[in-house]
């Protein structure tokens, strides 16, 4: 029923816990501010892991996806890692896009640019906002399973495209409007030493954050062949006792 | 049979269908229309930039269409348990992905015809370099045609279908109307070598979602 052994998780949880306490400690006040965009270039070391894990996290929602289609590696494993992958994964993009704009505002002035990477991880949020509206819809698993695992493969397989078209839309038309040099200079030791601690933090509660809905995953399945097993059982003697009623519906909502 | 028999066939039935109970040309095409008109009222005060803005309004248009006529490619198989009976028909489901997708193509265009009339009398718009301008309508259609035939299996027999639909199909399109619309910008402002890139990527877009289309229309009709 679970991804990890339950000690693991509850250890991978107190690291996550203890590198993000650490990550606000060097974030805020260790880490030097930035010559240019002083305190606000802080929000980097949440911004940039975030935008980090959500990709991994939709690599991780793919390949389940393939293996699940694939014959040989079939599993219910795959189906829930997908799926608990990727509503992390969308959780993150809305981080990264709601941390990136708080960021914009300062240092671009505006909210919101029509920047290729700011567009490419809208369109990627929604791609994957889909994704968990086809896994809401109540099917038999396997059905489930099978659709929404095409579905988030050729999600994948769009991103290159968009990310390609976004791009050349962008460069055909405004060059450079907002990301100024200065966002590229080079990297204070500190601040590398923060990002990379961020990144840490950030995949370890991306680990710990995916065993648990995982887990979720596999009991919200379980309850359900309970519940329904419940229900025929009583349907069953429900018939024994009175006149089984004439006309049954029988299959599953469509 | 081969394979381009076989989705001949299925558009031919399709379009057959169209053509009696003439749902793409009294409701689809009209609809059409109306959203042109509609966008003239919510840009009148920039009603000069309508004719700049024209190319986008227009695909934006045919996206709303391509998810009409996926809808109703999809809900004229859920009658009479039509949908049992082409996993029946015995024939390549790839073939049944090609006629179906080919037969949404085909009302596209129609529409798109249609459309491009409108956005001539209504936005004053000239078509120049005609080259690119058909060649790139052609890929976005085919693209359109082809994702949407994928979603509309995968959303086929669901409850929710209509209101999936667009939430699943028009993010992974946004390429195409990307494309489309800038390769139109570039045709019709006569600057015709810009919108080459263009077409190559509408065509790319096309190719490969037909081909994943006829991959994978057959396990998603077995489970819809």
């Amino acid at each position: 029923m679970t991804l990890l052994n339950p000690r693991i998780s509850r250890v991978l949880g107190l690291a996550a816990l203890a590198s993000l306490v650490a990550l606000a400690v060097f974030g805020l006040f260790i880490a030097p501010p930035d010559a240019v965009q002083s305190d606000a270039q802080r929000l980097m070391y949440l911004h940039v892991p975030s935008a980090w894990i959500a990709y991994l996290a939709f690599g991780v929602t793919a390949l389940s996806s393939a293996l699940y289609l694939w014959r040989r590696t079939r599993s219910p494993v795959w189906d829930r890692l997908a799926g608990a992958s990727a509503e992390l994964g969308v959780l993150f993009t809305a981080m990264t896009l709601l941390m990136g704009s708080l960021w914009g505002r300062p240092v671009w002035g505006v909210w919101w640019a029509w920047d290729a990477r700011l567009v490419t991880t809208a369109v990627l949020f929604f791609l994957y906002v889909g994704y968990l509206a086809l896994r809401r819809v109540p099917a038999p698993l396997e059905t489930r399973a099978k659709r929404c695992a095409i579905a988030a493969l050729v999600a994948f397989v769009d991103v290159p495209i968009v990310h390609f078209s976004v791009d050349w839309w962008q460069t055909l038309h405004q060059q450079a409007t907002v990301f100024t040099p200065s966002l590229n200079a080079h990297i204070h030791g500190v601040m590398a030493f923060t990002l990379w601690l961020g990144v840490l933090a950030f995949t370890l509660l991306y680990v710990y954050l995916l065993d648990k809905r995982y887990r979720l995953e596999a009991l919200e399945e379980d309850l359900e062949s309970k519940e329904l097993a419940k229900a025929i059982e009583e349907r069953v003697q429900g018939a024994g006792t009175t006149a089984p009623p004439e006309h049954v519906e029988v299959g599953v909502g469509r | 049979m081969n394979l381009l028999q076989e989705a001949a066939l299925v558009a031919g039935k399709d379009l057959r269908i169209e053509a009696r109970s003439r749902v793409t040309a009294q409701q689809i095409l009209p609809f059409g229309l109306v959203v042109l008109l509609l966008f003239a009222f919510a840009l009148d005060p920039h009603r000069g930039d309508l004719t700049n803005v024209a190319p986008g309004l227009f695909w934006v248009t045919v996206l709303f269409g391509t998810l009409l006529a996926v809808g109703r490619a999809f809900s004229i198989e859920a009658e009479n348990g039509a949908r049992d009976g082409l996993r029946l028909s015995g024939l390549d489901s790839a073939a049944l992905f090609l006629g179906k997708a080919g037969a949404v193509a085909v009302e596209l265009a129609a529409l798109e015809a249609l459309l491009a009339v409108g956005v001539v009398i209504l936005f004053n718009v000239g078509l120049g370099g005609v080259a690119p301008l058909v060649l790139a309508t052609v890929a976005a259609t085919v693209g359109l045609a082809a994702t949407g035939t994928l979603y509309g299996v995968l959303a086929a027999g669901l409850r929710v279908r209509e209101t999936l639909l667009p939430v699943l199909l028009l993010p992974v399109v946004a390429p195409v109307l990307l494309g489309a619309t800038k390769a139109w910008e570039a045709s019709i402002s006569g600057a015709s070598g810009d919108a080459w890139p263009w077409v190559t990527l509408l065509g790319i877009f096309a190719v490969l979602f037909t081909g994943i289309g006829m991959l994978a229309f057959g396990p998603l009709l077995e489970e819809s």
